[in-house]
């Protein structure tokens, strides 16, 4: 809005400019206007007859590569401690600091970037287009959590994630939803995730970091619908536990992929379960399995025929996810700049749209043959569709293992964590009656 | 009944390890782009706007992350003609060279000037007023010797994974530059070759 408000009088002044300089022209030097391009010397360089010294403008250094290898050491450092806290020590007090670190550390200190979730992106640009290459950092940021998981767990998200953190620290009165919310609301992560991967892949926009809800807290500065978004996420998560994390983080989806194979993982009891039932209600986030019943309400040969449907259903939900995806490329690519702006100079070129915008006005003070333009728009369309095949698969595939997921029948005798949702935090250790006396035991060892 | 549990247990053990194994080389495969196949190491890198390709549309002021945006007006004094009559000080039109804020073109008063000696006026941007509009940079660079221009200030600049500047640059005039060079300033330090990082 500013920038229209601005342009007319930068017109107005190029103008004025313009004029005035033809005036000055002869007593300065010879120039003509076309040389606006280098404008430099213009004016010939003043010879000054007092002792006056020439300032020189400031250049305040980026931040030292040093520092950024900090912010590394940082993480595995928190990584490390968080898994200890979660698997060795059980301490939920500990974690909790650990998260208060990590809001002020990553967050604030850091203002929130560079974070795992938005490195996705890096990932995927880097993997998909050879030109660019993530810096080392990004990198390891997207690659430690991931390995880290795969050791013991989701402990980033719980305690080392600054988004994760903030909602945790506001999660009050927690309250369950209903399962089929939770569970249609839970699909979405991993259709963000096949977006985020797309468009930067595509080259087209980095959009889990333009949507990351608590930056702007973090860095005290943001547009109000950033503003907003995430003060409702944060609103929403004193009620319910973690809203991003669980229906919007597209990391989680990686992380929860990693944390079902994780090497060691946190455990409700510390040895063996009861069956008290005490935990039950204790996870804000849905992530602890009842046993099942001895009797199955489901006939076994029922089960059987559903499950052979669905599995038989999957290469035809990939495929029609894939075929839609595709189909709907011509929109997807309007996404790219490049895209949005050949179009937007070829509606002009044919009469269809009347005046100009910024984007092809600056095409055109570019001098850049209209042809170009087009056959790069077209190149990136077709590269949208080829990619559109596989984000339209990876979604109904997504939504096809969901199903299968909720057919198979999984035999389970104790209560037990869901290690692709959990996010080790550690809350429902002190709910188990074993665990209390564990921590007797060793309070009073020691 | 136990011998059953214990069977379950066991294949699902199975599958957690073969799962692990996976996992492990989908990580490997995944970090051999990010992080191994680097000949020369090239250094992290900072986000830069490139004076020469600038057309002063003004989005810098309003598509920075930050409030007050990381791009601000900087003054190479070496370009600089020292004009009585700057085209990136005053108003077109204006009648009257001084100071009056009517006759300013800067809408915060961030550019302010300073008597040397006769005919010349050194001009220096007040960074903490600058709000990166770049109607100045225009005004410079259509009339005078374009010794104003735009640059990210790294003292600001957070540094986003992807700039959102840059993402509605309509000049594409923003890349990523070396971060032990993050300036492509013109002027001297413009001419000793930082420009070409």
């Amino acid at each position: 809005m500013m920038s229209g408000a601005q342009r007319p009088t930068a017109n107005a002044a190029k103008n004025a400019a313009a004029a005035l300089f033809a005036f000055l022209a002869a007593a300065v030097l010879a120039g003509t206007a076309a040389a606006g391009a280098t404008a430099e010397a213009r004016f010939p360089k003043p010879q000054f007859e007092s002792r006056y010294v020439m300032p020189r403008a400031g250049a305040p250094p980026a931040r030292a590569a040093m520092l950024e290898y900090l912010d590394v050491a940082v993480l595995v450092a928190s990584l490390g401690a968080a898994g200890w806290l979660v698997l060795r020590a059980r301490r939920r007090g500990g974690v909790t600091l650990l998260t208060v670190f990590s809001v002020l550390y990553f967050g604030f200190w850091r203002k929130g970037c560079v974070c795992p979730v938005g490195a996705i992106q890096n990932a995927a640009l880097a993997l998909f287009d050879g030109g660019y290459r993530a810096p080392v950092v990004v990198g390891l940021f997207f690659l430690l959590p991931l390995g880290a998981t795969l050791l013991f767990g989701r402990a980033f998200c719980a305690a080392v994630c600054p988004l994760g953190a903030a909602q945790d620290l506001v999660l009050f009165r927690p309250v369950k939803l209903p399962a089929w919310t939770a569970g249609l609301l839970g699909m979405l992560p991993s259709v963000y995730l096949g977006f985020g991967v797309y468009l930067a892949a595509m080259g087209a926009d980095f959009v889990i970091c333009r949507f990351d809800p608590f930056v702007g807290f973090f860095r005290m500065s943001a547009t109000p619908s950033m503003l907003a978004f995430g003060g409702a996420l944060l609103l929403a998560g004193v009620f319910v536990g973690r809203p991003y994390c669980r229906f919007l983080c597209p990391y989680g989806v990686l992380l929860g992929w990693m944390s079902r194979f994780a090497w060691r993982h946190a455990r409700i009891t510390p040895d063996d379960c009861v069956n008290c039932r005490l935990c039950e209600e204790a996870c804000p986030f849905d992530s602890i399995l009842a046993p099942t019943p001895e009797h199955h309400p489901e006939s076994r040969r029922a089960g059987v025929r559903r499950l052979a449907i669905l599995l038989a259903a999957l290469p035809a939900l990939v495929a029609g996810g894939a075929w839609l995806a595709a189909s709907l490329h011509a929109p997807l690519s309007r996404l790219h700049p490049t895209v949005r702006t050949a179009e937007r100079v070829l509606s002009e070129d044919r009469g269809a749209a009347r005046g100009t915008t910024l984007y092809s006005d600056a095409f055109r003070q570019s001098g850049q043959p209209a042809r170009e333009l087009f056959a790069s728009a077209l190149a990136l369309r077709a590269r949208f569709r080829k990619g559109a095949w596989f984000l339209g698969g990876f979604i109904g595939a997504v939504f096809g293992a969901r199903l299968v997921g909720l057919s198979v029948r999984r035999r389970r005798t104790e209560y037990v964590i869901d290690r692709a949702s959990c996010v080790s935090c550690a809350r429902c250790f002190e709910y188990c009656p074993r665990e209390r006396e564990r921590v007797k035991k060793t309070r009073n060892g020691g | 009944m136990n011998g059953k549990t214990d069977r379950l247990e066991n294949r699902r053990e199975f599958f957690r390890r073969l799962g692990r194994w996976i996992g492990l080389g989908a990580l490997g495969l995944l970090g051999w782009p990010l992080l191994g196949r680097r000949r020369a190491a090239p250094a992290d890198t900072v986000w830069q706007l490139d004076p020469e390709k600038c057309i002063q549309c003004g989005n810098c002021a309003t598509k920075c992350v930050l409030a007050l945006s990381a791009v601000k007006c900087v003054h190479a004094y070496d370009v600089c003609g020292y004009c009585n009559l700057c085209g990136g000080y005053h108003q077109p039109y204006v009648k009257r060279l001084d100071t009056a804020a009517e006759n300013q073109l800067c809408p915060t008063s961030a550019l302010v000037r300073t008597f040397i000696e006769e005919p010349y006026y050194q001009y220096d941007v007040i960074e903490e007023r600058c709000i990166g509009c770049g109607v100045c940079v225009k005004g410079c660079g259509s009339f005078g010797n374009g010794s104003l221009h735009l640059q990210v200030r790294h003292d600001r600049c957070v540094n986003c994974n992807d700039c959102a500047i840059a993402r509605q640059c309509p000049a594409q005039a923003f890349r990523r530059v070396p971060a032990d060079r993050p300036y492509l300033m013109r002027g001297e330090r413009w001419k000793a070759g930082s420009r070409k990082a």
